[in-house]
């Protein structure tokens, strides 16, 4: 493990992502990525009571599927770094009581998926042989404690984001065949002062360029070096304008970038306006379209970015502005 | 052009970028439902007068059937639809009131019948019982203070 | 007694109703799409200016114009809370102001809470299919 410039961490026996897993809800099912997740669910309630209690099943399910298609037996795996949108994380610890395994809660927003990665990476670099980690997020659970009452007759205005009702969780181990994680690139938050808490992309847009544009200078990489460059939920209107970003500051990233959040939804037919958010978006998608991919070699190198906004309704009620944090991983097989 | 060059540089470069609402599709759905609520309206006050009941009271019933009315939309999932394709048709209404204390209390079922339904009612239309009530006090003592012979009266 | 038909469906009031709740609720839209502001928000503004042009004796021409085109609308509410105030003045003076606007309103208020947790209780919040 070595430091390159500013902040890219750099692997010398890079970690191998071993399994994905992926659960996503009824919307998501009727999405373009539908047929690429381990589990849709019919209902948002999955049989449980409350929204929260769902939330915690999918988790907690999704965890289940990884560790058993990974092979590996829970006692294997040293620790688990996993974390939601919820107050106090309440989804992953309620859902995680039963697992027996050392539990790091994180909290990054929607980018706790990389967060929790490039954490379990770091620790496979030094004590732990086999890492877990995981995220969740619930469009009800997420409405109900940042926006309005799911019955309210509002208006979503078309900058609004759709909370992807899913989980995604990864085992990143020591010893393996990849694909590999080689760097890490932690985001600093990043806030351009942007207060629209319907406009999510464009408040985490700076703080994707800041860590792309670190990561390539860190690195000396150029955005071509790279098969994909994936943002987390930047949806449409944050991917255009991290678009017109990287391009001022003389980064071409038009052909190889996209985001998860424009990926899992079709904008125009299921209504979701400028895409899917979460911290979800990020973490079913890697998890189930890009991973697979990865493994059959059709994309041999991607940057993973996933971005979050580190507010509350609270701070939104106190007119602060949304600060953006986006951690990026170079994953290459 | 640099868009993050300052917070004011991109904010504006933002405003240009984000979709603006379909404005005009939005008015014009909310006229007609909007007009289309009071009207209803107007139909049971029209009964009620008929009735033989005054003015005040015809119009505190409309106001009771159409809370009902709405109440019972939002507690079919439908009136959540209608919000969506009237906006402000459904929502300035009387309807959008009552759908503003349906919503939450349905919501925080899960808390409780006590805290959750009865602690949360409020937490959408609270703010316009304050200061509509508020405002009608400052109403009364004004209308009190510019009318003399009123003051006699206390 | 016999209900008039004509009487109810007398189209040129429902009419300038029709006009009048569509051209409020247009406002209101106007406020949504052009100003951030949440529903809470504008619910409030339209309740206060109700208020405000009752107190000032504007509000009861639209009223008597346009009918339940008037006082369905929020603004109405105000309205309603404002009259209930002032009337209630000219009875009992002072006391009048705090005991006038709450009782005017208490049908709508009341049968807000009631219905409400009565949909609580039968029903339950479902996610939007689309």
């Amino acid at each position: 493990m070595e430091k390159l410039g500013k902040q890219t961490i750099k692997f010398n026996n890079p970690p191998t992502i071993t399994e994905c897993a992926s659960i996503v809800g009824p919307k998501e099912a009727q999405g373009p990525l539908s047929k690429y997740f381990d589990q849709t669910l019919d209902d948002e309630f999955w049989g449980e009571k409350t929204w929260e209690k769902a939330e915690s099943k999918i988790i907690k399910e999704t965890v289940n599927t990884v560790i058993s298609k990974s092979g590996i037996p829970s006692d294997k795996i040293d620790c688990c770094f996993a974390g939601d949108l919820l107050n106090q994380c309440i989804s992953s610890s309620f859902g995680l009581r039963e697992l027996n395994i050392p539990f790091f809660g994180v909290f990054g927003a929607c980018s706790t998926f990389v967060e929790s990665m490039s954490l379990g990476a770091v620790c496979c670099e030094t004590f732990a042989e086999n890492v877990l980690c995981a995220t969740s997020s619930h469009f009800c659970s997420a409405e109900k404690q940042f926006r309005f009452p799911l019955e309210l007759g509002n208006q979503r205005p078309p900058s609004a984001q759709w909370t992807v009702t899913g989980s995604g969780a990864a085992i990143v181990s020591k010893n393996g065949t990849g694909p590999f994680i080689t760097h890490i690139t932690p985001g600093k938050i990043v806030d351009m002062g942007i207060k629209d808490a319907n406009n999510m992309g464009a408040a985490m847009a700076p703080a994707f360029a800041d860590t792309l544009i670190t990561h390539f200078l860190d690195t000396g990489r150029a955005p071509s070096y790279y098969d994909a460059i994936i943002s987390g939920d930047l949806g449409h209107i944050g991917k255009e304008i991290a678009i017109d970003i990287a391009k001022s500051q003389g980064y071409n990233i038009k052909s190889n970038y996209n985001d998860c959040g424009v990926l899992i939804f079709d904008k125009n037919a299921q209504d979701t306006h400028s895409g899917g958010s979460g911290c979800a978006c990020c973490g079913s998608v890697f998890s189930g379209y890009f991973f697979p991919q990865l493994k059959s070699r059709k994309i041999k190198k991607m940057l993973l970015i996933a971005t979050g906004a580190l507010m509350n309704s609270t701070s939104s009620q106190q007119g602060e502005s949304i600060p953006g944090i986006a951690h990026a991983i170079s994953i290459e097989m | 052009m640099n868009p993050i060059e300052t917070k004011q540089t991109y904010q504006n470069y933002v405003d240009k970028k984000s979709p603006n609402s379909p404005i005009l599709k939005n008015c014009f759905n909310a006229f007609w439902v909007g007009g289309l609520i009071c009207s209803i309206g107007q139909i049971i006050l029209n009964i009620c007068k008929e009735r033989g009941f005054d003015q005040t009271l015809s119009g505190t019933i409309v106001s009771i059937i159409l809370i009902a009315i709405s109440a019972f939309l939002t507690g079919l999932n439908l009136f959540n639809r209608i919000g969506k394709f009237a906006g402000a048709g459904s929502l300035i209404p009387i309807t959008g009131f009552a759908n503003s204390i349906v919503s939450p209390a349905m919501e925080y079922k899960s808390e409780g019948y006590v805290m959750g339904v009865g602690g949360k009612m409020f937490t959408v239309a609270g703010p316009v019982l304050v200061f509509g009530i508020s405002a009608s006090i400052l109403v009364g003592i004004v209308y009190l203070i510019f009318n003399t012979q009123s003051i006699t009266l206390v | 007694m016999d209900i008039n038909w004509a009487n109810v469906f007398d189209w040129m009031s429902i009419l300038k109703c029709f006009v009048v709740g569509g051209i409020i609720c247009v406002i209101g839209q106007i406020l949504i799409d052009k100003t951030k502001l949440t529903p809470a928000r504008i619910l409030v503004i339209f309740v206060t200016t109700g208020a405000i042009l009752g107190g000032l004796g504007i509000y009861k021409y639209l009223v008597d114009f346009a009918g339940a085109g008037a006082t369905v609308p929020l603004t109405g509410f105000g309205y309603n809370l404002a009259k209930g105030a002032i009337e209630a003045v000219k009875e009992t003076g002072l006391v009048g102001a705090f005991t006038g606007g709450v009782k005017a309103a208490a049908g709508g208020i009341s049968a807000a809470v009631f219905f409400g947790y009565l949909a609580s209780l039968i029903s339950k919040p479902k996610m939007k299919k689309q």
